[in-house]
């Protein structure tokens, strides 16, 4: 059966085809062929899944892609654990946001289209995590962006979702130059981009080598993945849809990052340098997410900086090697379910709220929206690690490898990752309280296009995907932990879970401080809210408030160093252009013809300049010969 | 009579029949466009009866031109020129059948002469690719000015005459420089064996065994004339003037064939006649193409002219053929020559949506359009196709070239590939640029909106209201009425779309033409036998 993976591609890719030659003639249907085709993925996926022994790798060729001489590369798919796991993620949740997006999506008149870019979106996705050569996921790894860049761009009359698209899509070509330059290293070693031979022959590349494809590739995950220094795209990103959110900026697209690193691990295993600074990138990335996530009042962005900071643990986790790999990806599982829970969530109530995404016009929702509020409630319950929820479990285990690592890296890392936790508990439980309880702000404001609000609870296509979400949110964590399943099952692909020995704490006094500091972070935003939320955002705030509403400076970083001096580039080197390079050909031809202005009425002297030009020629002519004789 | 004969007389002749056509534009149109598709059909056999694996050179026929000077008639193809005759097949029914889409006439001229002249240039292309004799070719390759020449100065924008006269000033004199350089072959082929030849297989084997000064010398003079064509910064400006003048039609030729006869020539030309100079002044050229890459990606980015854009675009795009062909890597000098095809193929999408742009707007500057895709969303999924083979994404064509040519010349020059790779990032960066600006935001720009007429306040007029649909509308003027694609445009665009995707997942049947011809082109550059 692994022989006919490719359906797996092959019924999304020929959904989306459909959609787009289609066009508006499939308006009508066109949602529910795209969400047919994911539903068919995922359940061939869920068969191979179950037919899988969990313990061989299938490399299986479809046909020969760029063939040049000594330079094979095949269009090819690889069966094993890690890439069925992400399988099922991709078109597990990818199928209840395409069911949800039903429902979400009712209103718009280009529905059919919204869902050929979700199909492209899911057949680039699973070429990435199923392709067996870097070329091929490079093919998916761009392809995704295609899908996010349309995506994000949704509501394209709106200046500020085209410039976010760009920015995604910018962003993103410069982590995949590393990708790109990384690829090249291994061709120009090893002669091959495939997995496989690449894999091999790690050992005949020298090591300094090694570690500048993995850093390479790691500027690639940074890119994909919303890390550090290439954060600023994501938050952008919530100018799209809100199923796009949940599906591609939270539970996969934005995690395939961390999957390169987990794939690649044969190269990150052979170089610590490249494993440290993944980790110090995780570290960052994550307190980062955090620190900004508190200051926002926008519910989507605040989620994204949720995501860039859980990503963030994520690469933390890849990055400590093979005591890590398996949990940076458990964790990603364990995300995948409950942020996309959130922003489902998030995007339910910007249904019943005219679209506004400001919490500081919420407030009191749970009694209007009790579904939304549960299945959200257990979502957040789920991110900031309260005990037994799939979070305490995946997140948990992260801060402890942390810990494991040997003298200061152990401190340092461990650290972030348990104060990270105390900042997740604090904005998360904040952005609760604003949503959910106290006043009801909304009811003496009106929306920004004059409306009342009058919230309501959504339809079932839509609250339905969000309780089973809710579900995984809840039960996966102890699903994966218990036996250690999840990380046994992974063992083939990212090879089995070492225990570090060198913690400076034991396991239960580690679980027992995150939990202090969780129960801290709860406590401080329930006392930061309870002084009252005004509707305006008040201005008068420190330096550090400012800094983080500000995204920590990094858009301004990105506008001084690279945007403001590339346009002075560009147009010093236009003007340059028309003077400097065509003004000395121009001043040659003046030189030569009698004047740069005669050049434009050639039409009368046209003669003169054809006989001048034959004369220079036969000149040339000579000398050359000459030259040619006597050398 | 072999193929390659038909496909250089069949053109000539339908020029021909077509040119007397000057009362009847539609019978002019319909005559042109049954002879260029029959051309595109005959290439069909012409392409299946190629073997990469044969002769170096095939399909070759020869006659007497001018015996005394050793001059042939005589044409043959490889894998490189086979590919390049395909593109130009492919592309001229394109334009012939654009004619009235992307462009109109000049008052009082005729189809006739326009698609004459068009066929005309097709069939002289064709015979510069296929040219086996090197005085043959640079006949043709000054010939071919002609036909360009009247065309971008007889049916171009406001400062035709200029950039005419331009384009064959620049062309011309490189062209003088390669007919010394070539007659210096010519002279060794009599110092060798006492009579002298033009026929490019001969002197490949005298001119080789040249010492290397001699060498460079000759190199430099075929090198100008290509680097000119292909254009090379710093001998390009010429490029942005004559694309910026020539009407569409004209411009996916000149941008999509004819400057191929540029790096056409250093893979034909310059590398297996002059291999020790090729590799002593490899360095300098691989600075130009980096520096070309990096300067037309930056002057793409700062252009107002949707032409002239796409202008710097190729010369970007010229910078990485020409870096993948001077590596001296096999998989590089694989990826320019598909490179090649594939610029044509992106390149003149492009420029033909530009031009079904141009029509409905009447303006080339970008700034007088504004949210576009809001009226004619399938004209701006177009852009974005042509838009996305341009920044090479994977998936379309132009990805397995690009990333042949980088991929092969990162083995022997990580530095100069680094460089250009960072003209992928500035690739995305002008391409969606434009797209955000052409296509994106709200409904706005002169273009897309009629005159406001003097003194009373703007009526709304019904039909654009119900062409914008839910567009948000900043200008209080009406809309034009723009109509999105229709019939026959869709018609011209489906053949390009369909390649450029289907080259992006299944480019084999073009590598393995090209990849015998590369391997023997290397082969004479490294001396192998």
């Amino acid at each position: 059966m692994t022989a006919s993976s490719w359906l797996l591609v092959a019924f999304p890719a020929l959904g989306a085809l459909a959609l787009f030659l289609l066009g508006k003639r499939a308006k009508g249907w066109g949602h529910l062929l795209g969400t047919g085709t994911v539903v068919a993925s995922f359940v061939f996926g869920l068969l191979l899944f179950f037919a899988a022994d969990g313990k061989s790798t299938v490399d299986t060729k479809l046909y020969s892609w760029i063939p040049v001489s000594s330079l094979q590369v095949d269009f090819g798919i690889r069966i094993d654990a890690l890439s069925l796991t992400f399988v099922l993620l991709i078109t597990g949740v990818g199928m209840l946001i395409h069911f949800y997006s039903i429902g979400y999506m009712a209103e718009d008149a280009a529905r059919h289209r919204f869902f050929a870019y979700l199909n492209l979106f899911v057949a680039s996705m699973l070429i990435l995590v199923l392709g067996n050569n870097f070329i091929t996921l490079y093919l998916g790894w761009e392809g995704v962006g295609l899908a996010s860049y349309l995506l994000i761009g949704w509501y394209q009359d709106r200046p500020s979702a085209a410039t976010a698209a760009k920015k995604a899509f910018l962003m993103n070509r410069v982590g995949d130059v590393g990708l790109a330059l990384a690829i090249f290293l291994m061709f120009s070693y090893v002669g091959s981009t495939g997995y496989a031979e690449v894999f091999a022959n790690i050992d005949k590349i020298p090591p300094g080598a090694v570690t500048a494809i993995g850093l390479l590739l790691l500027l690639g995950a940074c890119g994909k993945s919303g890390q550090f220094p290439l954060q600023a795209w994501l938050p952008d990103a919530m100018e799209g849809p809100t199923p796009v959110s949940a599906l591609i900026h939270a539970a996969t697209m934005v995690t395939a990052g961390v999957y390169l690193v987990a794939r690649s691990n044969t190269i990150f295993n052979a170089s610590p340098d490249a494993r440290l600074v993944v980790t110090i990138i995780g570290a960052i990335t994550l307190l980062i997410g955090c620190v900004i996530g508190c200051a926002y009042d926008d519910i989507k962005k605040v989620l994204a900086y949720s995501t860039v900071s859980q990503i963030g643990y994520m690469m933390l986790a890849v990055g400590l090697g093979p005591v890590g790999y398996a949990l940076g990806i458990m964790h990603l599982v364990a995300h995948g379910f409950f942020k996309a829970g959130l922003f489902l969530g998030a995007g339910s109530v910007m249904h019943a709220m005219n679209d506004e995404v400001d919490m500081r016009k919420f407030g009191g929702l749970a009694k209007k929206m009790p579904i939304t509020f549960v299945t959200f409630g257990l979502g957040y319950l789920a991110l900031i690690g309260f005990p037994f929820l799939s979070g305490y479990f995946t997140k948990d285990a992260i801060i402890e490898a942390a810990f494991g690592e040997e003298g200061w890296r152990g401190w340092v890392f461990g650290g972030a990752a348990m104060l990270g936790a105390g900042l997740t508990a604090f904005y998360m439980t904040r952005l609760v309280i604003m949503t959910f309880f106290g006043k009801e702000r909304w009811k003496d404001i009106k929306s920004s296009d004059g409306r009342d609000f009058h919230p309501h609870e959504s339809k079932p296509v839509m609250w339905i995907p969000m309780a089973i979400l809710a579900v995984g949110s809840v039960g996966a964590g102890a699903f994966f932990k218990i036996g250690d399943r999840f990380t046994t099952w992974l063992a083939p692909s990212v090879g089995a879970l070492e225990k570090s020995e060198h913690g400076p704490l034991s396991a239960g006094l580690i679980t027992t401080f995150t939990l202090v500091l969780i129960a801290l972070g709860v406590v401080a935003a329930w006392a930061f809210v309870r002084r009252g939320v005004p509707v305006e955002r008040p201005e008068r705030v420190s330096i550090f408030v400012r800094a983080a509403r500000n995204d920590l400076y990094g858009n301004t970083l990105n506008e001084t160093l690279v945007a403001r001096p590339g346009t002075w580039l560009s147009r010093a080197l236009v003007y340059v252009d028309n003077r400097g390079v065509d003004g000395a050909v121009n001043g040659l031809a003046a030189l030569l013809g009698g004047g740069s202005g005669r050049l434009r009425r050639l039409q009368t002297g046209f003669v003169r300049s054809y006989a001048l030009s034959m004369l220079g020629g036969t000149f040339l002519l000579v000398v050359a010969l000459l030259l040619v004789r006597f050398s | 009579m072999t193929w390659l004969l038909a496909l250089i007389l069949l053109p000539l002749v339908g020029a021909a029949v077509v040119a007397g056509m000057k009362s009847n534009d539609k019978l002019a149109v319909a005559t042109a466009l049954a002879v260029t598709v029959v051309e595109l059909l005959l290439v069909i056999p012409f392409w299946a009866s190629y073997s990469p694996s044969g002769a170096r050179i095939q399909q070759a026929t020869t006659m007497d031109w001018i015996p005394s000077f050793g001059i042939h008639i005589s044409f043959g193809t490889d894998g490189i020129s086979l590919v390049m005759i395909a593109v130009i097949a492919l592309l001229v029914p394109i334009v012939v059948g654009a004619l009235g889409l992307t462009d109109k006439l000049p008052a009082g001229r005729s189809a006739g002469g326009f698609l004459s002249l068009i066929m005309l240039q097709e069939a002289l292309t064709i015979g510069v690719f296929a040219a086996t004799d090197v005085f043959l070719f640079y006949v043709l390759f000054e010939i071919m000015l002609i036909p360009m020449y009247f065309l971008i100065g007889g049916y171009g924008g406001p400062n035709r005459q200029y950039a005419a006269v331009k384009f064959f000033l620049y062309s011309f004199l490189g062209g003088l420089i390669m007919l010394a350089s070539a007659i210096g072959a010519y002279a060794l082929s009599v110092d060798k064996y006492g009579k002298g030849t033009f026929d490019w297989a001969t002197l490949v084997t005298v001119v080789r065994d040249a010492p290397k000064g001699t060498q460079i010398w000759l190199f430099l003079g075929f090198f100008l004339a290509f680097a000119i064509k292909a254009p090379l910064v710093p001998f390009h400006t010429w490029l942005p003037d004559a694309a910026g003048q020539a009407p569409i039609g004209v411009a996916v030729l000149l941008v999509g064939v004819l400057d191929k006869v540029g790096t056409f020539g250093f893979l034909r030309y310059c590398l297996p006649m002059f291999p020790e100079a090729s590799k002593a002044l490899a360095p300098l050229v691989l600075v130009l193409s980096v520096v070309g890459i990096l300067y037309g990606s930056i002057l793409a980015a700062g252009q107002t002219d949707m032409k002239r854009f796409i202008a710097y675009v190729s010369i970007a795009h010229f910078g990485f053929i020409a870096l993948g062909i001077f590596t001296f890597n096999e998989q590089a000098m694989v990826g320019s020559v598909s490179y090649m095809l594939n610029h044509s193929l992106a390149t003149g999408m492009l420029i033909v949506v530009v031009g079904l742009v141009i029509m409905r707007g009447g303006s080339t500057r970008i700034s007088d359009y504004g949210g576009m895709a809001k009226v004619t969303p399938l004209l701006g999924g177009m852009l974005l196709i042509a838009g996305l083979s341009t920044l090479s994404l994977p998936g379309t064509n132009s990805f397995i070239s690009e990333f042949l040519v980088l991929l092969g010349s990162f083995v022997d020059h990580p530095v100069y590939t680094i460089l250009a790779t960072l003209g992928m990032v500035l690739a995305a960066a002008y391409v969606l640029w434009l797209y955000q600006r052409v296509m994106q935001g709200p409904v706005r720009g002169d273009a897309l909106f009629l005159p406001a007429p003097t003194g009373s306040p703007t009526p709304t007029s019904a039909g654009s209201a119900s062409a914008v649909g839910t567009a948000t509308v900043v200008d209080s003027k009406a809309l034009k009425a723009i109509k999105d694609l229709g019939v026959r445009e869709i018609a011209i665009l489906a053949p390009m779309v369909v390649l450029i995707i289907g080259l992006g997942f299944y480019p084999k049947p073009v590598l393995d033409t090209v990849t015998p011809s590369v391997q023997q082109t290397l082969s004479a550059v490294q001396g192998g036998k």
